[in-house]
């Protein structure tokens, strides 16, 4: 007994008979536990991990979407701010450029009044001058007919004549 | 250790009700163990649901090891099942078994040959199936020629061999752990019978291999119960992948 109970298993056990009813309850039971868990665990368990894996590629290819968009917003903007800067530096230079300009402009005219300026005055100068000698000659000539017809007036020594030469002279001076 | 079983004979077939319990309790801790860790699934995995994922992300690379996806993956349920299967049949049989007169009733399903040789007939009756329906009736008797056609004979005498030692290894496994622990039970508690004090002296010596021996059988249990699954993945895969 004992032998043939380690020699056949418990299928042998209590007489010789082979468990056939043991097979088929495990096969159907096995079959039926494989239905079960299918419809009730493992399939939702697979759907869900699925669904997961959905999510997760869905989060990484968005994530790469926004970073792509992000990359070319920022090359967007690094190209308007280089823009800007050229613009800027543009526009300072033709400030430059233009208050150059006008610092010559105005130098030129400066100096082209003061030139102007100076022309006239001398111009005024030599008119007065002019002026100065006309008027000098006028009183020139009145004076030596007024010396000579004081000389005709009176016979003077050469002293005296001197002396009254020399004092209308101051005379004419001081009427200057 | 010889403990008689339970049968009754019902229409011609002779039923082990000690096996049909078992097998019955088994399936149902299995259905109950799965539905509940998937009753409340959720995308940001918590608790129990957690560790049925993780078992089987182990069983999608025990499929992954031996096959490609686009094949394997169908046989992901079956490979799940079959580990929770085992490994809830293997455990039961570990705390105590029952005895009701002479007959063994609590034990493992998986210390009775016939669950375990049902078992792997039934797994190599799938890898058959599946290999005529994935590579034709062609493809699959041509399996047997490969690689050379004088291996045919070794080749029919190796799935006998296969379905065999597939199912055997499973039942030496549990069915020697448990008639050690059966021993170490009757060491700790036969003493009592003689005297007070031998029964101590018996309970003191069990105490700590029966220890040892309760680890290393759960240790083992779950390590057949990924040798089957594992097993049952290669010799699928040798049937139905192209470059065999």
């Amino acid at each position: 007994m004992l032998t043939s109970g380690y020699v056949l298993g418990a299928a042998a056990e209590g007489g010789l008979h082979f468990n056939g009813g043991d097979i088929i309850f495990q096969l159907v039971m096995f079959i039926i536990l494989l239905a079960l868990v299918k419809k009730f665990a493992w399939g939702p368990l697979m759907g869900i991990m699925k669904e997961r894996e959905q999510l997760i590629a869905n989060e990484i290819s968005a994530a790469e979407a926004s970073r792509a968009e992000a990359g070319k917003l920022l090359e967007e903007q690094r190209e308007l701010l280089k823009t800007s800067r050229t613009e800027a530096g543009q526009l300072i230079e033709n400030a430059k450029k233009q208050g150059e300009a006008q610092r010559e402009d105005i130098i030129s005219a400066a100096r082209a009044e003061a030139e102007r300026l100076k022309e006239s005055a001398k111009r005024e100068i030599v008119q007065e001058k002019e002026k100065a000698v006309a008027a000098l000659r006028d009183q020139v000539s009145s004076l030596s007919v007024l010396i000579a017809s004081k000389v005709i007036e009176k016979e003077l020594s050469e002293a005296d004549q001197e002396k009254l030469i020399n004092e209308y002279l101051q005379e004419a001076g001081e009427e200057r | 250790m010889n403990h008689g079983a339970p049968i009754v004979e019902f229409m011609g077939l002779y039923f082990n009700l000690a096996n049909i319990m078992m097998i019955t309790i088994a399936s149902l801790i299995v259905f109950i163990l799965a539905v509940v860790s998937t009753r409340r699934l959720e995308l940001k995995p918590t608790g129990i649901q957690n560790f049925t994922e993780w078992v089987m992300d182990f069983v999608k690379g025990i499929i992954n090891s031996t096959m490609d996806w686009n094949t394997g993956g169908r046989f992901l349920i079956l490979g799940m099942t079959l580990i929770m299967y085992i490994f809830v049949s293997n455990m039961l049989g570990l705390p105590f078994s029952i005895i009701v007169g002479h007959d063994l009733w609590w034990k493992s399903p998986t210390a009775d040959p016939v669950i375990t040789m049902t078992l792997a007939v039934m797994v190599m009756g799938l890898t058959h199936y599946y290999g005529v329906k994935m590579k034709g009736a062609k493809g699959y008797a041509k399996g047997y020629f490969e690689p050379m056609g004088f291996m045919f004979p070794l080749k029919i005498v190796e799935e006998f061999a296969n379905t065999l030692t597939l199912g055997l290894r499973l039942y030496g496994n549990i069915y020697a752990g448990e008639i050690l622990l059966g021993l170490l039970a009757g060491l700790a508690t036969s003493g009592y019978a003689n005297g007070f004090g031998s029964g101590i002296a018996g309970t003191l010596g069990a105490i700590v291999p029966m220890l040892a021996w309760q680890g290393f059988s759960v240790f083992v249990g779950t390590i057949q119960a990924f040798i089957f699954t594992m097993l049952t993945m290669v010799f699928i895969s040798h049937k139905v992948s192209q470059d065999h």
